[in-house]
């Protein structure tokens, strides 16, 4: 038996170029260019970034535009060019308790220190479609503004928590976390590695997760303590200078989810937290990793692991995307051979089963 | 003048990484003349891990990279100059390098400060100042009483 092994140059090569024509449509059209992207679908783009587990907005919008909006696919584009990338160092801890504030609310206090500040925000949009977006040239009007007051500074819902005794504080630790892109996930991971993990997650996987705990598939009954959202600085120490420098600004998104805890023989009863931090103003996204390591904290509290969310090697084996795609996606590759030995039992199945009736089959499939 | 402090060089440095090359080019037009230099490494394009803290004030953990971009140069004085910016920006590290090791030297330091730090940090203040103004512009204020006729 003869099986091809080569060809299909010529066919590939055919087949990207119609992607090529494909991905820019009609040509009496203009063509859209990347900064357009990076300034008018920035939510795509911080997606990728995310996701992608690399802060750069200019190389996420070439990758959504190379990947026609296929936003795992342009997840997939910005994690392959990260590796052609070598490493310099690690940042500084951000201080999120320093953001410049753009957004920032709390469903636990009303009147809090710094206010509800909403920010440029979906919520109280009628989510009706807008028409007027689809005729061009209209620039909206300038944002108001209003002078930020003596009482803008925004303190720590949590830390107001944790002064009066009623929050479980978080270890104070210098400890050098893991790194998943450098050492294979083993179990149990510990916090710092469901951190790195979730923040780099597919969204509509912790989504799920994160909503699966709100409907009963482990206890949690949580607040939304504070959601901010802002610029942070981001500080590296070089060690050819040994002392940290500023190399920029970055917006992030933060989730402080507060969650009831019972007490157990050595805890008062008292409130837990779930933490969510990612890169861009991806709130949908700070709010489901918040629930999602809430949930995951559970044996480390003593409660009991029931559902799926509560389960480190079930959550973290099944979060990335670009696995999830890369493993479905190898069922394209040519399976002629493996198809071939089942095709060969199914045969000798149905021979021993019932020699007389066979029906005349195709022979060979795979030439 | 003097040497620089460690906390002033911490300022410069931080304005040019923000500033970029869009930011400086433009306000090299007004300032003294750059000195020579030559090369030490770079501008080199590579990843910052970013770390943040479980809960905010915890453990830290790796959140994700970052591209970043650096420059080391030498001026014909000897003065080394260092430049690393957040995103892939070859020119804006060489040049502020280059800055870094200009400003160091107490002679070319006033010049280049009123013409190219100084403005540019007052650029960045400025949209601080006016993306602050925006979110205190969405700042709930609660009513007392509100007429729900």
């Amino acid at each position: 038996m003869y099986v091809a092994v080569k060809g299909g140059e010529a066919a590939i090569s055919n087949a990207h170029a119609w992607l090529a024509e494909e991905r820019r449509g009609d040509p009496a059209l203009p063509e859209i260019g990347t900064e357009q992207i990076g300034e008018q679908l920035t939510l795509a783009v911080d997606r990728v970034m995310a996701e992608g587990s690399c802060h750069d907005p200019s190389l996420a919008a070439l990758a959504i535009k190379q990947a026609r909006g296929d936003l795992i696919e342009a997840i997939f584009l910005l994690r392959a060019y990260r590796t052609t990338l070598p490493r310099f160092g690690t940042s500084l801890p951000l201080d999120t308790g320093e953001m410049r504030v753009r957004r920032r609310i709390s469903a636990t206090y009303k009147d809090l220190p710094g206010g509800q500040v909403l920010g440029p925000t979906f919520d109280y949009t009628h989510r009706l479609l807008d028409f007027a977006l689809a005729a061009e040239g209209h620039a909206p009007p300038p944002a108001p503004e209003a002078e930020p007051g003596e009482d803008a500074a925004c303190p720590r819902v949590t830390g107001m928590l944790a002064d009066e005794g009623l929050m479980a504080g978080e270890e104070p630790s210098e400890a050098e976390p893991g790194d998943l892109t450098r050492t294979p996930l083993s179990f149990p991971a510990g916090r710092a590695l469901r951190l790195q993990n979730l923040a780099r997650a597919d969204e509509g996987f912790l989504l799920s997760m994160a909503y699966s705990t709100q409907r009963g598939y482990g206890a949690n009954h949580p607040f939304v303590g504070e959601l901010r959202q802002g610029e942070v600085t981001v500080e590296i120490v070089p060690p050819e200078l040994g002392f940290p420098i500023e190399i920029g600004e970055i917006t992030v998104t933060e989730c402080q989810m507060v969650n009831q805890f019972h007490g157990s023989r050595t805890e008062p009863p008292q409130f837990t937290r779930g933490y969510g931090l990612v890169l861009g103003r991806t709130e949908r996204r700070a709010m489901s990793m918040a629930l999602v390591d809430r949930a995951l904290r559970a044996a480390e509290l003593g409660e009991e692991v029931v559902a799926p969310a509560q389960d480190e090697e079930f959550v973290l084996s099944h979060s990335d995307n670009i696995e999830a795609t890369g493993f479905l996606e190898h069922l394209k590759l040519p399976h002629y051979v493996d198809f071939q030995s089942e095709l060969e039992i199914v045969r000798a199945m149905r021979a021993a089963a019932s020699p007389p009736a066979m029906p005349p089959v195709m022979k060979e499939a795979a030439e | 003048m003097s040497e620089a402090t460690t906390e002033q060089r911490r300022g410069w440095m931080g304005v040019l990484a923000r500033a970029g090359a869009k930011g400086i080019l433009p306000r090299l037009e007004g300032a003294p003349p750059l000195p020579p230099h030559s090369r030490l490494r770079g501008p080199e394009i590579g990843l910052t891990m970013l770390r943040g803290r479980a809960g905010g004030d915890g453990a830290p953990f790796n959140l994700g990279e970052m591209t970043v971009t650096r420059c080391a140069v030498r001026l014909e004085d000897g003065r080394v100059g260092h430049a690393y910016l957040a995103g892939r920006d070859m020119r804006g590290a060489e040049l502020a390098a280059v800055l870094d090791a200009a400003l160091q030297d107490p002679e070319r330091r006033p010049g280049l400060m009123r013409a190219v730090v100084d403005p540019l940090a007052a650029e960045q203040a400025a949209a601080r100042e006016a993306s602050a103004r925006k979110a205190a512009a969405t700042r709930v204020r609660f009513l007392t009483m509100a007429n729900m006729r």
